[in-house]
């Protein structure tokens, strides 16, 4: 008998579906990466003449708006990107079709995450790409080993949250409105399109208490000036990686593989849930 | 061994009880079909068959595995067509086939494939612009991409055209011979005594009887009586007038009369007589062999007018 594919062959073919299949779903396409580009050319245009103060020191507005809406892409890829793909897959039936196969459960959702990060990863380039040529961003050698590290704790962690919410939402109608009902107000807080610093206290609070700014600061620091090397902002990680657990947790309890209606939850999805985890 | 041995399955969804205790088997290389209307229970029966969902009691051994504690190896020895599942309509027909049939440990070729379940000419359509009848061929086609040994059928013609039903037929029979063992649920009588060697007939949770399709043909009376309601006779009195001249209950379906009759010979005499004397014409009158459906309707009457036994003697043994 056959042996079954090997899992790195696997996880590699899921991936590559997932990234076509993103390829071919345009709205995804310019949600994900082409909107957050627009956003950038336009707040540049509109404010990018001017200086930001923080408490540590003056930084561009141009300089602040590709770090900050770089890290703002890596969130719509794996956040937005899988609260929308994941229960549009589980209404179609899909994941249940999925869950009938000898493809390990984790494995499909593996597909989706690195495909997520993948794309990402692009995304966040092309966003710095373009910083770099045209708004005076600065890229330094000696702070790239925390900016990646600043990401991929950003990504896991957004990702994570990104199943959890795929996990709590019924429909996937509901699941791509709840996702941007909540990740277009936590942007404004978080000095992703405006700074806040400033801002009335309760927004300060908000904006703290939320994983977004904490990851947008941690990355746009990575490319800010005064800030010297290696630019790793441990606590802003940590607490953007508890956030993280935390929805790694509510997506392992919550997960089903059914389109809702079909069969009642509970029991099931806490098999679901063990399922998906081994 | 059994390639199915269900015992005293029972499946709850709080207080609606969806299977209430059945028992049946499927021999290796035997097409069994579960027959029942709506709601009968049979997609969650085949569910739980399949790994999806959890039995509330009762045992359930498949290929000689708990589906309840699946593994990849089960999941590789058989194939499934649920009665409703997506598929991803961005992709071609023939990355779908190559995708799925990739978790398997001996995938079937895509052009056996696409050939056995006549999808030549759309191998490179994409999904979202194929008919309803096509994409019910692409579940077929990922239901035996990884050559199973067992297949799971949940309705799967239900919505088709007659001629695609017939192709889907010829598959499954082809397969059928081809030694796959196959559970087919289906509320097409035609289908099950076309396809099945076996029949169960679940009703509202219970299976109410079992055997060959010609079995249960037989163990009903053995004829039919037919004919449209003459008319001088009020539809609510149809029942009484001709119950009685037939000496059994009938069955009114809008104009049409029927009944099951073991000894149609008088039966027919005495309502031919009492036309006659009335000098009304029985339109259609019919007397033929009972179908397949004529058995289900007489069984599922028995079981609606809350008779919680079987219907039938046969499958109290069927039950144990």
């Amino acid at each position: 008998m056959n042996a079954f594919p090997s899992t790195v062959r696997l996880l590699a073919m899921q991936t590559r579906y997932q990234i076509v299949t993103f390829w071919r779903i345009p709205v995804a396409m310019f949600f994900t990466l082409g909107l957050p580009l627009i956003m950038l050319v336009l707040f540049n245009a509109l404010f990018g003449s001017g200086t930001f103060s923080t408490s540590e020191g003056e930084i561009s507005a141009q300089q602040f708006y590709t770090g900050g809406l770089a890290a703002f892409t890596a969130v719509s890829a794996t956040f937005t990107n899988l609260a929308n793909m994941v229960p549009l897959r589980r209404d179609e039936g899909v994941l249940k079709r999925w869950r009938g196969t000898p493809l390990p459960t984790w494995i499909y959702l593996g597909g989706f995450i690195v495909s997520a990060v993948i794309i990402a990863f692009v995304g966040v380039v092309l966003m710095l790409t373009l910083g770099a040529v045209v708004y005076d961003l600065e890229i330094e050698a000696a702070k790239m080993p925390a900016a990646i590290m600043t990401f991929l704790v950003g990504v896991g962690s957004f990702a994570a949250l990104g199943m959890a919410l795929a996990a709590v939402v019924k429909s996937a109608s509901s699941a791509s409105a709840a996702a941007n009902a909540i990740i277009l107000p936590m942007a404004f807080v978080s000095n992703i399109f405006i700074q806040v610093d400033d801002a009335p206290e309760w927004i300060v609070a908000l904006g703290n208490f939320f994983p977004l700014k904490h990851f947008a600061e941690a990355f746009q620091n990575c490319f800010t000036p005064f800030v010297e090397p290696p630019a790793f902002e441990w606590a802003s990680m940590g607490y953007v990686a508890l956030w993280g657990v935390l929805g790694l947790v509510v997506a392992l309890r919550r997960f089903t593989w059914e389109p809702s209606g079909s069969a009642p939850r509970g029991r099931r999805s806490r098999r679901a849930a063990v399922d998906a985890t081994t | 061994m059994h390639a199915i041995d269900v015992r005293d399955l029972r499946k709850h969804y709080g207080d609606v009880v969806a299977v209430d205790g059945v028992s049946f088997h499927v021999a290796a290389g035997e097409v069994y079909a579960l027959l029942g209307e709506n709601g009968a229970g049979k997609s969650t029966a085949v569910e739980i068959l399949e790994g999806h969902r959890v039995a509330t009691s009762g045992s359930v051994s498949v290929l000689g595995v708990d589906p309840a504690r699946a593994d990849r190896d089960f999941r590789d020895r058989i194939g499934i067509v649920l009665q409703s599942s997506g598929v991803e309509t961005e992709f071609t027909v023939r990355e779908v086939i190559e995708l799925y049939g990739g978790s398997y440990r001996s995938p079937r070729p895509l052009d056996e494939v696409v050939t056995l379940v006549g999808l030549e000419e759309k191998v490179d359509a994409r999904i979202g612009s194929l008919s309803g009848g096509q994409r019910r061929r692409v579940d077929l086609a990922l239901g035996i991409v990884g050559r199973p040994e067992l297949l799971f059928l949940d309705e799967p013609t239900t919505g088709f055209d007659p001629s695609a039903r017939r192709r889907s037929w010829d598959l499954i029979e082809a397969l059928g011979q081809d030694g796959t063992t196959v559970l087919l649920t289906t509320h097409y009588l035609d289908e099950a005594e076309h396809l099945a060697d076996r029949v169960g007939v679940l009703s509202a949770g219970h299976l109410i009887a079992e055997g060959t399709p010609e079995q249960l043909i037989n163990e009903v009376s053995g004829t039919v009586v037919s004919f449209m309601l003459p008319d001088g006779v009020q539809a609510g009195d149809a029942a009484a007038t001709f119950g009685h001249l037939l000496g059994v209950d009938i069955r009114v379906s809008g104009r049409l009369i029927e009944a099951s009759i073991d000894q149609p010979t008088a039966a027919v005499h005495r309502i031919t007589g009492w036309a006659v004397d009335a000098g009304v014409e029985l339109e259609s009158l019919s007397v033929s062999r009972v179908s397949l459906e004529d058995v289900y309707l007489s069984l599922t009457d028995h079981a609606h007018d809350g008779v919680d036994e079987p219907a039938l003697g046969h499958a109290d043994e069927v039950d144990r």
